[in-house]
């Protein structure tokens, strides 16, 4: 008993020790769910490019799931350096708490949002139930898998898009808008927590007959489990997805890592960090790269959520805030 | 054996006993049957995807530096977490066995607790406490210390699930071993640590490695409370049941199974361990038969 107890006691001290010793130059970067395999890819790109640049040693972090509630865990208190969310409400969210400053979205270009994606379906190969655009999706047979917007931005964006879709059809307005959105989550089986579940549950549950997801998103399951299974569907309109990025201030001004986190965000615009989200499916903004890749995006007619829903600040208080409209049509699975 | 007279004495004993057999027969193959489709499958389907693309994918998964520091943590966690609670355990159960004092019922209740809270809710109780917004958060935040979303909250929130495990063990055994010896020592001059070490733990031994070995199991197996407090910083905050979820969220279903095999050895190994202590704690000496 005694020999248990001081083998107990030296591990301890030994494990102890080594966390201890494990501090060195770090950057985290919470993020949301889709963007696991951009980062992996940037982060080394950034590390080389900042290596080069100032010889410092360091390394990146990441964390994701979805986006509100990593904002929730920044508003908690993970030392997030750099922020990488699916919308700019969530970080307006955390700037709300005073962690980030007001003016966040106007410090960087294109609205803080270096690369832009929409919302396109997924569906069975072949296509077997003929979905081909949004009224599709509230046809009675139909079960449709998307995130639960009260955590998900994809989720949010999905919602917003099925929502502007409806009120440009002939006649429509916002009660007809109501009643298509409604109508789509009544054909909703599942609500999972963030988009990468939904597209497991979709894909490796085979639960559904379309996902709506993410269009970068679409693409990975894609390509990860075979162009054989599944096809991308693009709806004749849908909505400029713009995930947002921002340095978290009260974080990097305690840590001492504000030239790097905003070098880190920058390198985002550069043509290396343009080419890499390119690359994992994400719409790029510098003009040379989007030409490098404009076969690999399909046309849909885009609206942005500023020109119809008055700015996220708006649409999350309208929509999705407690006893909003998402509340009032979606009484749980039917 | 006395029980056949008994059969021999009783003329429709046979036929009840025959019934009984199929009866018998029956409950076992049904258990069997459960046992082998909610329990056995699962668990060597664990091992068939992990070895699905051969023993190089499934080393090499084990080999990755953000399988490695999740192996790390779950020990430094453990490592913390159980001998904690050993000692918690042990003091807690001592005081509820051997000594009469108001508000014992109320302590016992305490200690099953962390048994009826759902591990998520365990979690959030310590974002509530330590989170920035937390009662404790901004005192801390501005101290630099960071309790969640760090080591410290994942071996808080490991220590509040796997409290029970070593005190559940010991109480009742306890109890029913009662003080007869540690009065017979006091009475022979022995002070409170002497009856400790060489009458009240020798009586406890077998129980107390079991209720370890439980508390172990689960505190390297929690996936609930410790995914509230993580923050999911992949090489700094992700135990091996966190890195599973992340894996298989990745499409790397091959790690993640190689990775989970991890905690299916471990389920095992506890398994083996715990029917060896069940075999010491029936053959232990009970009280008043111990040599010394």
């Amino acid at each position: 008993m005694t020999r248990l107890a001081s083998f107990l006691i030296i591990g301890l001290l030994i494990f102890g020790c080594g966390t201890l010793s494990a501090a060195e130059t770090n950057l985290l970067n919470v993020s949301y769910d889709p963007t696991r395999e951009l980062y992996q890819d940037f982060n080394e790109a950034f590390t080389k490019h900042w290596q080069a640049k100032t010889g410092q040693e360091f390394s990146i972090r990441q964390s994701h799931g979805g986006s509100g509630k990593q904002a929730r865990s920044v508003i908690d208190g993970i030392e997030a350096d750099v922020v990488t969310l699916a919308l700019a409400y969530d970080i307006d969210a955390i700037s709300q708490r005073g962690l980030i400053a007001k003016d966040w979205q106007t410090r960087l270009p294109d609205n803080s949002a270096p690369y832009t994606s929409t919302i396109v379906f997924l569906v069975r190969k072949g296509n077997p139930k003929g979905i081909k655009d949004w009224d599709d999706l509230i046809k009675p047979d139909i079960k449709v898998e998307t995130p639960n917007p009260k955590t998900s931005g994809g989720a949010r964006w999905n919602y917003l898009a099925a929502w502007g879709y409806a009120l440009r059809q002939p006649g429509g307005n916002e009660t007809s808008a109501r009643d298509f959105v409604a109508a789509l989550y009544r054909n909703v089986p599942v609500l999972d927590s963030g988009a990468r579940g939904s597209t497991i549950t979709f894909v490796q549950r085979g639960i559904g007959d379309v996902l709506v997801s993410w269009e970068n998103e679409a693409f990975l399951a894609l390509n990860e489990l075979g162009p054989d299974k599944l096809d991308i569907v693009a709806p004749s309109v849908s909505i400029v997805a713009e995930p947002s990025v921002a340095v978290v201030d009260s974080v990097v001004d305690r840590r001492g890592t504000r030239a790097v986190a905003e070098a880190y965000l920058q390198y985002l615009y550069s043509p290396e960090g343009q080419e890499i989200a390119a690359k994992h499916y994400y719409r790029p903004r510098l003009p040379e790269v989007k030409a490098n890749y404009a076969d690999r995006f399909p046309a849909i007619a885009l609206f942005t959520v500023d020109e119809v829903f008055g700015g996220w600040a708006k649409a999350q208080i309208t929509h999705f805030a407690e006893g909003g409209v998402f509340d009032s049509i979606y009484a749980g699975p039917q | 054996m006395s029980s056949a007279n008994i059969v021999l004495s009783v003329p429709q004993r046979p036929r009840i006993v025959s019934t009984g057999a199929a009866l018998r027969w029956t409950l076992i193959a049904v258990a069997l049957g459960v046992i082998g489709l909610l329990i056995a499958m699962p668990l060597a389907s664990v091992f068939a995807e992990a070895f699905r693309q051969g023993a190089d994918a499934y080393f090499g998964a084990l080999g990755d530096p953000m399988a490695i520091a999740a192996m790390k943590l779950t020990l430094i966690v453990a490592a913390i977490a159980v001998p904690l609670n050993l000692v918690f355990g042990v003091v807690g159960a001592w005081a509820i066995a051997k000594f009469e004092f108001r508000g014992k019922s109320f302590l016992i209740a305490l200690i099953d607790l962390p048994f009826s809270v759902s591990p998520v809710v365990s979690g959030l109780v310590f974002v509530l406490l330590f989170g920035m917004q937390g009662w404790f958060g901004p005192f801390l935040i501005e101290h630099g210390v960071q309790i969640i979303f760090a080591v410290p909250g994942l071996v808080l929130a490991t220590i509040f699930v796997t409290f029970p495990f070593v005190a559940r063990e010991l109480i009742p055994l306890m109890q029913q071993q009662g003080t007869q010896e540690e009065e017979a020592a006091v009475a022979l001059g022995a002070s409170g640590w002497q009856i400790f070490r060489r009458v009240t733990l020798p009586n406890i031994k077998w129980a107390l490695l079991y209720g370890v070995l439980l508390c172990n199991a689960r505190a390297m197996g929690e996936f609930g409370a410790v995914s509230v407090v993580s923050g999911h910083i992949r090489g700094a905050t992700n135990t091996i049941p966190l890195h599973v979820e992340i894996l298989y969220n990745e499409y790397n279903f091959v790690a993640a199974f190689a990775v989970a095999s991890l905690l299916a050895l471990l389920a095992l190994l506890t398994l083996a361990a715990k029917a060896v202590l069940d075999w010491r704690l029936s053959v232990s000496p009970k009280p008043g038969e111990r040599k010394t």
